[in-house]
């Protein structure tokens, strides 16, 4: 057993809570850092994905998870994102002004829609998010004097202080770098009176406008945030493939980022990145396992989005706490060993689906 | 001049009179409860206080100030915290969370320096956890200090609850129920909070309660209402003894 | 001015299956505080149902289509009994979730068992015209209004006077209440859901002749949203109402608006209802109690 010993209120502030989880990050960066060295370019670019992902994941974890309010039109932010910085791009404009635009304009345009979010709870604003997705869509696709249409555009190297972003190893760890500097910006919002009063106002309207807490400027606040880090994530995403078109931004798209959340276990930022990883590596499972499946099976084109229905269908079910749940339940398993007993995390409902009632 | 003024308070719910015209003053420093059957219209008048509801008529002063008309989130920041009949706490957060909500409004803290983690933010944060601190020592809190309040007991829920309006400094402090599904024993404690409360903390208590032996030892001024009208008001003896009061809670 | 005209029956036979859709889905929300993201695919299953029976299995259409129906109830009362009733006090997040993963399988499903082609649907009215004095209007659209007009004044008889419906009004105004006086509240759900999942069948092979059976005809589910918000989401008329006025709309705006404004008028119309009077135009805006 171990119980790490706090001598100040300060000990309490810190970014890693104890010194063993110090050493815990330090060798995943340390592994994130040699990647390129040791693989190829699959894995590198199955790794970014995930950090973009992850960013999104993080994003919607924000306003869904910690804030409470629903959305399905994530999509929508991430293609505000990657068209905001390949158009300025193709235009010349260096990529860093490019992505802070990129972040801008989606804040901007989450701030729009975090208005009705005002009035609307849960399956209102759901629908509300649901129906901007499709408007922010027929917007790319019309508006094609800018975004070329359904024809979709060519995205330019990222060029940073005339340095070019052209390998696959560049955009890893450019996508490397922001997302931990993402990772970094949400923790601390999430520790301080923002965070606080975000999950506040999830748990209670009522109790948190008592305590002075400004419903509509928080609830907006969140939609904005969200919305700026999943454009960077748009951003990123269009570097990454180098070709953007409006078909990549549909709504399934805002359905897989909800899922991806739910399947990481709502409300916690490891359940964020748990759900990208789960989701960058589901079909690498399938692709193995495919190998033993009857051929007639093994054939259906479906079966990558399938799978991943019925197992969203299979966490909300059995274990809505996510991956997550199995996380935490690992570790308090090391760190009581031997005293862990089954069930000991029955009655918490933190990290799931179950957390948001209205 | 008392703290506390309310002036023909009146609020229709279609056609129920849930409050009927009701004046009364809380002197600064003291207990003052309201009592009366159920239906009476207490809970409604916390709620036009803390704002969730408009009143049709009247105004509410406190502290000189006219905050009849003035937003929800207003309230706490000019000195008014207070508790729900039904507990409505952030239950997926610890208690120390909890009360951290609570000193929301004295965290001058914005998204900018939260997002950099400047000092000022640290020192805040150690700020408000040290009185936090000092009001979990106060409550004997201390053993649930990390605990997600969801999953805590009846008594410790309404405790932390207290705790989180003590947090947000109020001047005045609205009690909605503080001894409903308590214990005697745990009725005794919140007794014995309020009068500490008053007496050590200096602040003002507006309360609704149903316990009689609790009115009787915190109060004051007692205030009795029936189907939203004022019935009598007064110390907890004439309340009780007063013919109308008797008559409502009995019948005729 | 013949053009508007049928423009409008157009739009209106449209909206009808847009309004039949929002029925049921607003019927099972009503009763079982489940929205349900998958009528769409719902829908979507009962075309290919009939498509199975009339083209496949070479039933008379009408046999076909109650073939297909009866499937649809059977199938509607699984999916609450096996998927829903498990879900029952979960959050709102947890069943969006689920209906959104069984949209998704019921696709894959689809495009198993029939493939990813569009097939047409031969009715006993295809292809053939309607004439009211110098107005052409096809005999598919004219059958979809009197029949969306048929299944309402039924379903109005039978929440009206049958013991079953009056039974299901009871559980959807307040559960508890309805399990005291004896109602087998379970029970009724499922049927409820068995209903709900009748007429989105029924929709479904209305709606095949226009758009054709194919696996992503689901979409048009989506449709039920600003519907049933529309007509202030609970209330069944204001579902159908709102159904066919996003018809309309959609269908006026091919006529007078900007290319691209008839995909997105449904949901430019939510957003605004939302904002504007997001009680819809029939229902009633309630506050939470503390």
């Amino acid at each position: 057993m171990h119980f790490p010993m706090k001598t100040s209120y300060r000990d309490d502030l810190h970014l890693f809570k104890d010194r063993s989880s110090v050493v815990l990050y330090l060798f995943l960066f340390a592994f994130l850092i040699a990647l390129p060295f040791v693989t190829g370019d699959y894995v590198q670019s199955q790794v970014t994905f995930v950090f973009i992902n992850g960013m999104v994941a993080m994003g919607m974890m924000l306003l869904v998870g910690h804030t409470g309010q629903i959305s399905l039109g994530h999509a929508a932010f991430f293609a505000v994102g990657a068209y905001t910085s390949t158009v300025l791009e193709i235009r010349g404009i260096p990529f860093l002004p490019a992505f802070a635009a990129a972040g801008a304009l989606s804040a901007i345009i989450g701030l729009i829609i975090g208005l009705p979010a005002l009035r609307l709870k849960g399956i209102y604003l759901a629908m509300a998010t649901l129906a901007f997705s499709f408007i922010v869509e027929e917007v790319i696709v019309r508006w094609s004097s800018v975004t070329k249409g359904n024809r979709g555009m060519t995205v330019p190297d990222a060029s940073i202080f005339g340095f070019k972003v052209s390998s696959v190893t560049h955009v890893y760890y450019l996508s490397g770098v922001v997302f931990w500097l993402v990772v970094l910006v949400i923790i601390n919002i999430l520790r301080s009176r923002t965070g606080r009063a975000l999950g506040a106002l999830r748990d209670s309207d009522v109790a948190a406008e008592s305590m002075g807490i400004n419903l509509a400027m928080f609830k907006t606040a969140a939609f904005a945030i969200s919305a700026a880090i999943t454009g960077l994530a748009g951003a990123l995403y269009a570097h990454k493939l180098a070709y953007i078109s409006p078909e990549q931004f549909g709504i399934m798209l805002s359905v897989e980022f909800l899922m991806i959340i739910i399947v990481g276990g709502l409300g916690s930022l490891h359940g964020a990145v748990f759900g990208s990883i789960f989701f960058i590596v589901l079909p690498q499972i399938i692709v193995t396992v495919k190998a033993y499946l009857p051929q007639k099976v093994a054939e259906l084109p479906v079966l990558d989005s399938a799978t991943f229905g019925v197992l969203v269908i299979l966490f909300v079910l059995f274990e809505p706490r996510g991956l997550n749940g199995y996380w935490v339940r690992f570790k308090a398993y090391l760190s009581l060993y031997p005293f862990y007993r089954r069930g000991m995390f029955r009655r918490s409902r933190i990290g799931s689906a179950d957390l948001i009632k209205h | 001049m008392a703290l506390f003024t309310v002036k023909d308070l009146a609020i229709h719910f279609g056609g129920i009179r849930a409050v009927d015209g009701v004046s009364f003053e809380v002197e600064q420093g003291s207990v003052f409860t309201i009592i009366g059957p159920n239906g009476a219209g207490k809970t409604t008048i916390f709620n036009l206080v803390s704002r969730i509801n408009d009143p049709t008529a009247g105004t509410i002063t406190f502290n000189g100030q006219d905050i009849t008309r003035i937003p929800a989130n207003k309230v706490a920041k000019l000195g008014i915290a207070r508790t729900f009949q039904n507990i409505e706490l952030f239950d997926n957060a610890s208690v120390l969370q909890n009360m951290m909500v609570g000193r929301h409004i004295h965290i001058g803290t914005n998204l900018f320096s939260e997002i950099f983690r400047l000092p000022s933010v640290t020192r805040a944060e150690i700020e408000s956890r040290r009185r936090v601190e000092e009001i979990i020592e106060f409550l004997r809190l201390q053993a649930y200090r990390d605990s997600p309040v969801g999953s805590l007991p009846y008594g410790v829920r309404k405790m932390v609850e207290l705790g989180r309006a003590l947090a947000a400094e109020p001047r005045m402090l609205l009690l909605d129920e503080p001894s409903s599904g308590l214990n005697i024993e745990e009725t005794d404690n919140i007794g014995m909070w309020i009068k500490d409360i008053r007496d050590m903390l200096g602040i003002t208590v507006l309360m609704v309660e149903h316990d009689m032996r609790l009115v009787g030892a915190v109060s004051d001024r007692v205030m009795a209402l029936n189907y939203g009208r004022l019935l009598a008001i007064g110390t907890a003896g004439e309340v009780q003894r007063d013919p109308a009061v008797i008559s409502a809670y009995l019948g005729n | 001015m013949n053009e508007f005209f049928q423009q409008l029956i157009s739009g209106t036979a449209v909206g009808c299956v847009y309004a039949l859709v929002a029925l049921g889905f607003v019927l099972i929300y009503k009763a079982t505080d489940v929205v349900n993201f998958a009528h769409g695919e719902v829908m979507m299953i009962g075309a290919f149902l009939g498509l199975t029976f009339i083209d496949t299995l070479h039933f008379p259409y009408w046999l076909g289509v109650i073939a297909a129906v009866a499937c649809m109830t059977v199938f509607g009362a699984l999916l609450n009994r096996f998927l829903l009733r498990p879900l029952a006090g979960q959050g709102i997040l947890s069943v969006i979730v689920v209906t959104l993963g069984l949209s998704i399988l019921l696709r894959a499903f689809a495009s198993v068992m029939w493939g990813p082609e569009t097939f047409p649907l031969e009715t006993p009215f295809s292809r053939k015209v309607v004439r009211i004095a110098d107005l052409v209007l096809s005999q598919e659209h004219v059958a979809i209004i009197v029949l969306t007009v048929l299944l309402v004044a039924a379903l109005y008889a039978f929440f009206r006077y049958s013991r079953l419906g009056i039974a299901m009004q009871a559980t959807s105004e307040n559960q508890l209440a309805a399990y005291y006086v004896g109602i087998p509240v379970n029970r009724v759900h499922s049927m409820i859901w068995a209903l709900g999942a009748a007429i989105a069948g029924i929709a479904g092979i209305m709606l095949a002749p226009i758009s054709f059976v194919q696996v992503n005809m689901g979409y048009v589910g989506l449709k039920a949203f600003p519907a049933a918000v529309l007509g202030g989401f609970g209330s069944i008329p204001g579902a159908i109402v709102g159904g066919i006025i996003i018809g309309v709309v959609e269908s006026m705006a091919v006529l007078y608006l900007p290319e691209g404004f008839n995909n997105v008028a449904a949901y430019l119309l939510l957003l605004i209802v939302l904002m504007v009077r997001p009680q819809g135009l029939f229902g009633v805006q309630t506050k939470r109690r503390v």
